[in-house]
């Protein structure tokens, strides 16, 4: 049994392509061709290169000693913080802009919540020369003001998101039917491995990169390809199917998914979506969300703004109800501490949506010649007012 | 013969109205339907509420948005449509989004339809073929149509199998677009009304979306059986609440 997609797009029990019929031929010319384009040579020359040159690829795997002398293991950081723009989002957004170039649109929209992913996708648009819209709920953009600058800065267009609850669930609707109204020239780049197929797969694929480096930098550092645990939050889940891809089918290497409790599972105000959530259909996938009885989707909350989305994509559904992944949800205050641990011991200050991971290790403890990953997913300066607001700094 | 099919046999074109169960008051439903049919429309269309009703432009997000507020739920349609039967006698449609129907038990959700009289379904994010494989016989057990959407982007391959899939109508989406945000038909618009009747489909086409008045009514019926109006008649609620619904059934077609 592999973890990975089927052919119809399917994680076991989850994923496929809900999607009313506006949508199909867009999302069936992706389908029928991102394969065949992603095998191209000149598109792996061109992808690989950027990643490099523009990016800064490949990411060191950095061995903690501080932080791992705490808790009693081995614990290494990718660190995804350095890529450009702050964050692993730009492997997926410079991956789907050669994707939409190749398929000739010139008109490319995103959603976006915290404004990472609409900032790495308004970056690669600039580099391309391509228009740019990126929906932004009306409250994000509030809470949010330096990523809304920088995307303008780099040219894009910032539409607010107006209806429902005005967040990420209702920018990635305002996507959509942007893309159900402009059906010929638009790419849609979607932030997460999430939405239709083949969006989950193409941008696990796109984020593969993370695990492949790994592997290559473990075997440099400890003469073997493959870790105990590797360690990622869960949002959407993008950088954690990264972080996973090349380690799902292999049973030694076990999986670590961290979700956003919030102000604690049973509060009313979390994130945690395998522990809340319920089978059904969100943007276009069959997957977990949270939801009423009745089917209408409810608004997460986490005091990291990348992780209250009320799905999860349909990978890690499978791996959660699978059992191959194991899944720890995190409140805010632990990730919170585990942000200030890390920058205090390593002198790293992490995204809050990284110190999710980062906070498992003072209840799930490891046997100290454990070799545990933690995928470090983006860097903590969009977080600094959070920060100073919390500690008090 | 069903009710659906019945109507389209009938020798004029037909006008169809969508309205947001629950909306403006969550208690208006039945009262609306009825009005409609007393107003000579010929078939209706059921919204059932949804938070996340991604086909929808911003007039019936924000119906069902506030239909969902003031408690709608997908078990108090039920119990307002029940008996519905007794007083209204045109084809009655609900329109809906998948999770819902999923979170009720699609199996529960056609039988409670067959039970209460309602004769087809409009479910703009199940995929035909995700219902032709896993869904066709639980709606063909319990006598539920199931209407499919095309587009003009769609492929003349795939409405030939739509049509092949489809009992009842084929909902012909005017242009690419959600709905309520066209004023008239384009030149383009209209050549592919006439290229879809040209393809002589076994099932007569309806159109949606784009419809507000009497104009583009007789437009999108130029080549098709009937027309559905969503927006504009919300719009209408909006405004006068659930009176005068025969002022704007009036404004489409004139007595």
């Amino acid at each position: 049994m592999s973890y990975q997609a089927n052919e119809k797009g399917y994680y076991g029990d989850f994923g496929g392509a809900f999607i009313p019929e506006m949508l199909y031929p867009n999302v069936e010319e992706l389908r029928s061709q991102y394969l065949d384009i992603m095998k191209e040579e000149s598109f792996q020359k061109e992808f690989k290169a950027l990643l490099r040159d523009y990016v800064g690829r490949p990411t060191p795997l950095y061995y903690a000693e501080r932080f791992s002398k705490k808790y009693g293991t081995k614990i290494y950081l990718k660190r995804e913080d350095l890529c450009h723009t702050g964050a692993h989002k730009v492997n997926n957004t410079v991956g789907q802009i050669l994707m939409a170039k190749r398929l000739g649109k010139d008109r490319i929209i995103a959603e976006t919540g915290a404004g990472q992913h609409g900032v790495a996708t308004a970056t690669v648009c600039a580099l391309m020369g391509i228009e740019c819209i990126v929906y932004m709920g009306e409250i994000d953009i509030e809470r949010q003001a330096p990523n809304v600058a920088r995307m303008k800065m780099l040219g894009a267009t910032v539409v607010p998101a107006k209806s429902g609850s005005r967040t990420l669930k209702d920018a990635t609707n305002e996507a959509i039917r942007d893309w159900i109204n402009n059906p010929l020239d638009t790419h849609y780049i979607i932030g997460s491995v999430v939405g239709p197929h083949p969006y989950p797969d193409m941008v696990a694929r796109f984020q593969a990169i993370i695990s492949e480096e790994i592997k290559i930098q473990l075997k440099e550092k400890e003469n073997r390809e493959n870790p105990d645990y590797v360690v990622a939050c869960v949002g959407g889940g993008s950088n954690a199917a990264g972080a996973y891809f090349h380690y799902l089918d292999n049973p030694d290497v076990g999986i670590i998914a961290v979700e956003a409790a919030g102000k604690g599972i049973q509060s009313g105000e979390s994130a945690a979506t395998s522990a809340l959530g319920k089978e059904g259909i969100i943007h276009g996938s069959k997957t977990l969300l949270m939801q009423t009885d009745d089917g209408q989707i409810t608004e997460p909350y986490s005091i990291s703004a990348g992780l209250d989305y009320p799905g999860v994509g349909p990978m890690h559904a499978n791996l959660f109800r699978s059992g191959r992944g194991e899944f720890i949800s995190i409140t805010d205050k632990a990730a919170m501490d585990a942000g200030l641990e890390l920058a205090k011991l390593e002198g790293i200050i992490p995204a809050i949506e990284t110190s999710h991971a980062l906070a498992i290790f003072e209840d799930r403890k490891f046997k100290k010649d454990d070799i545990v990953v933690i995928n470090l997913s983006g860097r903590g300066d969009k977080d600094l007012s959070t920060y100073i607001d919390y500690f008090g700094l | 013969m069903n009710r659906i099919n019945k109507k389209l046999q009938e020798d004029h074109k037909l006008l169809s109205i969508y309205f947001t169960a629950g909306y403006p008051e969550t208690d208006d439903t039945v009262s609306i339907i009825q009005e409609l049919e007393r107003n000579g429309i010929d078939f209706i269309e059921i919204g059932l509420p949804f938070s996340d009703p991604l086909a929808d432009g911003p007039t019936i997000q924000e119906s069902s948005t506030k239909a969902l507020k003031s408690g709608m739920t997908t078990n108090k349609l039920f119990e307002q449509l029940s008996g519905i039967r007794q007083s209204v006698k045109i084809p009655l449609i609900i329109m809906g989004y998948f999770n819902p129907i999923l979170q009720y038990g699609v199996e529960k959700f056609c039988k409670k339809c067959g039970e209460t009289g309602i004769d087809g379904l409009i479910i703009p994010d199940l995929p035909v073929d995700v219902y032709n494989e896993e869904y066709r016989s639980i709606f063909e057990e319990n006598g539920i149509q199931n209407i499919f959407l095309i587009t003009p982007q769609t492929s003349e391959e795939r409405i030939r199998f739509i049509d092949s899939v489809s009992d009842g109508f084929i909902y012909m989406v005017s242009t690419a677009s959600v709905t309520g945000s066209t004023s008239g038909f384009s030149p383009e618009t209209r050549k592919y009304f006439q290229r879809i009747s040209e393809m002589k489909l076994q099932n007569p086409q309806v159109v949606g979306f784009g419809i507000s008045d009497e104009e583009t009514f007789n437009q999108a019926t130029e080549f098709s059986k009937g027309a559905i109006i969503g927006s504009a008649f919300i719009k209408h609620l909006n405004h006068n609440g659930k009176n005068k619904i025969s002022d704007f059934v009036k404004t489409i077609r004139p007595v």
